[in-house]
């Protein structure tokens, strides 16, 4: 239920009061959106042009930009490597998590409780710390410059909150519906595929809103694991590409609008997914 | 055991192995792993005697390790307490504001959260550029008038910290905001309007029934606080460099453990045991700082 919880009470100082509120927000929107607003626009001006009128607007629009950092540049591949590794990682997250959470929530045994901890514990752990066992790990897995070492991490940082998240939901799933389903022959996987996966799908989608953000956007595991060009992720070629043209404002800015603009976009169609599935985890 | 037993045994194995296999090699073993390690002396990759606590002693007690470790955690420091009394503050006052409905409340809520979602490296690279000597801030600045309070945003010691911490702020308040909406909306609408017939006051009413009410909120944003301000590093990795420049002024113990392991406190090679020290350390001051802060808010808890 949400509070209806207006203002009350109309005298003068309560009418200043919530217009001195109303403009502070609307100031605060455009500290969000002015730094947007001229990234893009500058992305269409000449380093010149930028350093001479940065607030002006730009003289002509020109797409070449976008086409030297999209093709030559790399970001095309740097775009595709993490929309793939981010869609693998995804895969496996969403698929053994929800098999841990049926299997911890579903069934009653005495080590379930140790089980969900083991799962759990890995919510607090900054798994950064752990980046020379990790890395030693991966030189012996062989798995160094292979895009399996920075998937098999991030599936390994989705698992804890997806379990804690859907083992919640899940144990919320009558008994009834399973007994009925075991009646009729079903089996084990049966009932977690075509009973209660079905019933939790909406907790689905939070949880890969949840996930799917921080490991589409992870810098530090792409950084140590993945060296060679041809695996970067978009934060990792990003950052090569600002090494290199540290002094070209123009492309580096069209750099900058590549790598914010899709989820830009992605976030103006599927904004109450997004803030849903972002504060679940910390709410519930 | 019976046969039922056994296929029961056989299902739960089958559902909860995979996720659990994956979880202790990459999460708990690597944490066994670090603690093993941090107790031994190493030459590059290569495992050597046992020394017990000398690494720790290295951190804690031996130039330069001490120096620049101090100095890193209390960057670290600066980075928990700037957000908790900026970040977080504004935080509860957005969430506040925007749950009285003022107009255009649902624009806003939407608005302030865009920033989460970005990468922190591409806000560090924009707003590195922006606050780049000729950037777009003192740029502003000149047009307004006020080109006395140019500066080197970056460049200056005293600044550099507290620019990276504000830039932080602007992409992450969005987050706590809607935590605490969240939470604020949840209050029981009888409690409310109880106090309002009683004529209680707007800030009596937000410090004695909203306040205690998302109490469990405020813990767990204190918790991810912490937990954030011990592991920041592509922010100072984007806007400032690896070696926390201007002269270590911007340095956390997320760059120094990763100038330690990857390359040297001052230039050198990999130092794989006093690296692993410094990662137990983090492990450590995580987690005693997130259970006593879980510890001492929880007594701040009501039940309704």
């Amino acid at each position: 239920m949400t509070t209806d919880f207006r203002f009350r009470g109309s005298g003068p100082g309560r009418k200043a009061l919530i217009i001195a509120i109303e403009a502070a927000f609307i100031a605060y929107a455009a500290l969000i959106f002015y730094p947007l607003a001229n990234m893009v626009l500058s992305s269409f001006k000449t380093t010149r042009e930028i350093l001479q009128k940065p607030f002006a607007l730009p003289s002509r629009l020109d797409f070449s930009n976008y086409a030297v950092v999209w093709v030559e540049k790399g970001f095309g591949r740097y775009f595709l490597n993490s929309l793939w590794i981010t869609a693998a990682s995804m895969a496996f997250v969403l698929l053994f998590g929800s098999m841990a959470a049926y299997g911890v929530s579903r069934y009653k045994y005495r080590l379930s409780t140790l089980v969900y901890m083991l799962f759990l514990s890995g919510i607090m752990l900054p798994l950064k710390a752990a980046i020379i066992p990790l890395f030693i790990l991966m030189k012996n897995l062989r798995l160094i410059d292979k895009p399996l070492s920075v998937i098999l991490v991030f599936i390994a940082m989705g698992l804890p909150s997806t379990v804690f998240i859907l083992s919640g939901f899940m144990k919320a799933v009558p008994v009834d519906l399973e007994y009925a389903a075991r009646i009729d022959g079903c089996s084990d996987w049966g009932i977690y595929r075509r009973i209660v996966m079905p019933v939790v799908a909406p907790a689905i989608s939070l949880v890969t809103i949840y996930n799917a953000v921080p490991i589409w956007n992870d810098f530090f595991f792409p950084l140590v694991f993945l060296q060679s060009d041809r695996w970067k992720t978009l934060p990792v070629g990003l950052t090569s590409f600002f090494g290199q043209h540290s002094t070209n404002w123009s492309l580096l800015f069209t750099g900058l609008s590549i790598a914010v603009l899709p989820i830009l976009f992605l976030y103006l169609f599927m904004a109450k997914y997004f803030i849903r599935g972002m504060t679940s985890g910390a709410v519930k | 055991m019976t046969a039922k037993d056994l296929r029961k045994g056989l299902w739960i194995a089958l559902f909860v192995l995979p996720g659990l296999v994956i979880v202790c090699t990459v999460i708990l073993l690597p944490l066994f792993m670090s603690l093993f390690n941090s107790l031994f002396g190493w030459n590059q990759l290569l495992r050597g005697d046992f020394v017990g606590l000398d690494n720790f002693r290295k951190v804690f007690g031996t130039e330069p390790y001490k120096t620049r470790f101090l100095n890193a955690l209390g960057n670290n420091l600066r980075w928990f307490a700037v957000t908790m009394a900026v970040q977080n503050t504004l935080g509860l006052l957005f969430g506040y504001l925007l749950s009285r409905r003022i107009a255009g409340h649902e624009f806003f809520k939407r608005v302030i959260f865009i920033p989460v979602l970005f990468s922190i490296v591409a806000v560090g690279f924009l707003w590195g550029l922006y606050l780049r000597p000729n950037g777009l801030l003192n740029g502003f600045l000149k047009l307004a008038g006020r080109a006395d309070l140019m500066r080197a945003w970056l460049g200056d010691e005293r600044l550099a910290t507290f620019s990276i911490i504000l830039v932080n702020i602007w992409r992450w308040v969005g987050f706590p905001s809607l935590v605490f909406l969240a939470a604020i909306d949840n209050v029981p609408v009888e409690c409310l309007e109880a106090a309002y017939l009683d004529g209680a006051r707007e800030g009596t009413i937000f410090r004695r029934i909203i306040l205690p009410l998302i109490v469990p909120s405020i813990t767990v944003i204190t918790v991810l606080t912490i937990i954030g301000s011990l592991n920041v590093f592509e922010q100072i990795y984007t806007m400032a460099g690896l070696d926390g420049p201007p002269n270590f002024s911007t340095d956390t113990i997320g760059t120094l453990f990763y100038r330690t392991a990857f390359g040297s406190v001052d230039s050198g090679s990999p130092e794989i045991g006093v690296g692993s020290a410094i990662g137990v350390v983090i492990y450590l001051l995580t987690f005693v700082a997130s259970i006593l802060s879980i510890a001492s808010l929880g007594r701040k808890e009501v039940e309704l």
